[in-house]
């Protein structure tokens, strides 16, 4: 009845890949934005099944790291969306290279 | 358990795929929700309930609501008002309903079985966590409200209202 540890590994795997993929093909700064979410959930199942493999409290006491980690990063990141937002008129990331030239 | 598992799995899987691949970013982040409640699921089922509900409470409840409020804020004219009415009506109901519908069900049938027989196999409870975070942890707790606090300093210096610079396209 128990579950192989290998399913959440590869559960994990396979929502960081689809994240990676939707980060590489999105150009909506909303989209890029919710694709890192899902990347860094992902790593935070990794963190839980490797605690629940071990039977110790270190994993979800990662996930609560990362959920502060995700809290801070995406206050951040939204509130440069809005910048981008109000200085460029758009939300295509391929249209923000100030920096650039 | 294993079943609860594999269904939370294969749904959330499905919601991200519909979520990265949607057009309408509110839609995208409606099924976003979605695929963090029935990561929620998964954490149940893998003897994680603590990190369950902050999975519910803070991924789904605070962080999403925040990415749409910002959505929201971005498109406030009377155009985009009736794109969004004409993106709302009709089938496109459906998949979102019966997706929700079948993790509600999971959801109830979790509430109804409890009991010995179905809990997985080594719960590890809020109170390990606790104990835990606030002893051999202390140090990165410490760090983490450092890290809220930094943030909490750059979104409002960044979030102030500024006059729109000139973009002067092309000049070296």
């Amino acid at each position: 009845m128990d579950l192989p540890w290998q399913m959440p590994v590869a559960l994990s795997g396979i929502l960081f890949v689809l994240g990676l993929g939707g980060l590489l093909a999105r150009r909506n700064l909303i989209f890029v934005l919710m694709c890192i979410e899902i990347m860094l959930n992902a790593a935070g199942l990794m963190f839980v099944a490797g605690g629940a493999r071990w039977g110790q409290p270190d994993g979800q006491i990662m996930l609560v790291l990362l959920l502060n980690l995700a809290a801070a990063e995406i206050a951040v990141g939204l509130v440069l969306v809005l910048r981008i937002r109000g200085q460029l008129r758009t939300l295509d990331i391929d249209d923000a290279t100030m920096l650039r030239d | 358990m294993n079943a609860v598992f594999l269904i939370s799995a294969g749904l959330s899987v499905m919601t991200t795929l519909l979520a990265i691949t949607r057009t309408n970013p509110v839609h995208g982040l409606l099924f976003m929700v979605l695929s963090l409640l029935s990561m929620a699921g998964v954490f149940f089922s893998l003897g994680a309930p603590f990190a369950a509900a902050l999975e519910v409470i803070i991924y789904a409840g605070a962080i999403m609501v925040l990415f749409l409020f910002v959505v929201m804020m971005l498109s406030l004219d009377k155009s985009s008002e009736k794109r969004e009415r004409s993106w709302m009506s009709g089938k496109i109901w459906l998949v979102p309903v019966a997706l929700a519908c079948v993790l509600a069900t999971e959801f109830g049938y979790v509430v109804m079985h409890t009991g010995p027989s179905s809990e997985p196999a080594h719960v590890i409870d809020a109170q390990m966590v606790g104990a835990s975070m606030l002893t051999t942890y202390l140090p990165a707790v410490e760090l983490a409200s450092m890290l809220l606090m930094a943030a909490l300093f750059a979104a409002y210096h960044l979030g102030r209202v500024t006059e729109p610079v000139a973009r002067n396209k092309g000049a070296p």
